[in-house]
């Protein structure tokens, strides 16, 4: 028996694939944009609105969940392409995973590409899917206080979109107390406090999301 | 469930390693385990004595855990305390301009292989 040292983090493997998914949406001019938050936060519901109000991009969404495809059906209904994933028990998605997700969209590569993960505001932050930016979705009932529960995926995020922002007046949120929270742990990530319901806030989340999508295009 | 995500890429990791180094068995896993990491170290370990069967490479090897204490450093009065006993809050000086210093890692250290 020989010793090998090795220093090597645990999830090397999945490193490298996340890497290799990155060069290959580059390449193929895909934004791919991995959506996290707890379940029922409202990822369906505000992808549904952004397919609305981006009918100039070419969109497609990849849905992970543990059962069930409603939120692929709700997503074809408005017209884009969708994949349905079934992560069998399993409360994230890697990068692996997301390769043949991404592999199994029909057509040619979509303008953007988001992929919704497992709702689940622990796991999903700690596997690199590939994806060439991290959007995590915090709503209004779940209160202002979870960047100070679950800092990783705050850390982890490009872009907080704060959810739900009609039902402000029924909960104590304190959106800039949240806010200040979440730069707190993370000083570059944009924040974006929307209603997909009432479209208030919208606007300035789809600018952001047409400049990122020209961007990694040009890069 | 995440430890059996873990234990998947570590299983993938340590098969590539065997490839790369053309090793036909390993024997011990050396895995440093932070205290805030997340990992559930009992169960962990379960999950790894079902999957090292499904791989030729790691099936008569044994999993060692070494735990790493966490460990914040506070920017306001430059000192360290235990994580874990204290959390985000400075117990020196009560600021919470606090970092955490180590105590998240899941490394592993080094194998025993022939």
């Amino acid at each position: 028996m020989k010793l090998l040292k090795l220093d090597a983090c645990v999830t090397a493997s999945n490193d490298r694939d996340a890497d290799a998914l990155r060069a290959k949406t580059k390449a193929c001019g895909t934004l791919l944009i991995n959506v996290m938050s707890s379940p029922g936060a409202g990822k369906t519901t505000l992808l549904s609105a952004l397919i609305r109000a981006l009918p100039q991009l070419d969109i497609a969404v990849m849905e992970a969940d543990i059962e069930s495809d409603v939120d692929a059906k709700a997503i074809e209904a408005l017209g884009a392409r969708a994949v349905q994933v079934h992560t069998s028990g399993m409360c994230h998605m890697d990068a692996g995973m997301t390769t043949a997700a991404f592999d199994a969209i029909d057509g040619p590569p979509p303008d953007l590409a988001f992929l919704e993960n497992v709702g689940n505001l622990i796991c999903p932050a700690e596997f690199d899917t590939g994806a060439g930016k991290n959007l995590m979705i915090l709503s209004v009932p779940e209160g202002d206080d979870k960047p100070l529960k679950y800092p990783l995926m705050f850390r982890e995020s490009d872009a907080l979109v704060i959810s739900k922002l009609d039902a402000r007046p029924y909960f104590d949120f304190d959106l800039d107390a949240c806010m200040a929270r979440a730069r707190k742990l993370n000083p570059a990530v944009r924040i974006f406090p929307v209603s997909a319901k009432t479209g208030e806030g919208m606007e300035a989340l789809v600018q952001w999301l047409l400049a990122e999508t020209a961007a990694w295009k040009e890069a | 469930m995440h430890e059996m995500g873990i234990v998947l890429h570590l299983a993938k990791t340590l098969d590539e390693t065997a490839a790369e180094h053309q090793l036909t068995a390993i024997g011990k896993v050396v895995l440093q385990v932070g205290e805030v990491s997340g990992i559930m170290t009992d169960l962990f370990t379960d999950c790894w004595e079902y999957f090292k069967g499904r791989h030729p490479v790691l099936k008569d090897s044994t999993l060692v855990i070494e735990p790493i204490p966490a460990v914040t450093w506070c920017d306001s009065c430059k000192r360290t305390y235990e994580t874990v006993r204290y959390g985000k809050e400075c117990p020196y000086c009560h600021s919470g301009e606090t970092w955490l210093l180590r105590g998240n890692e899941c490394v592993i250290k080094e194998i025993e292989a022939e």
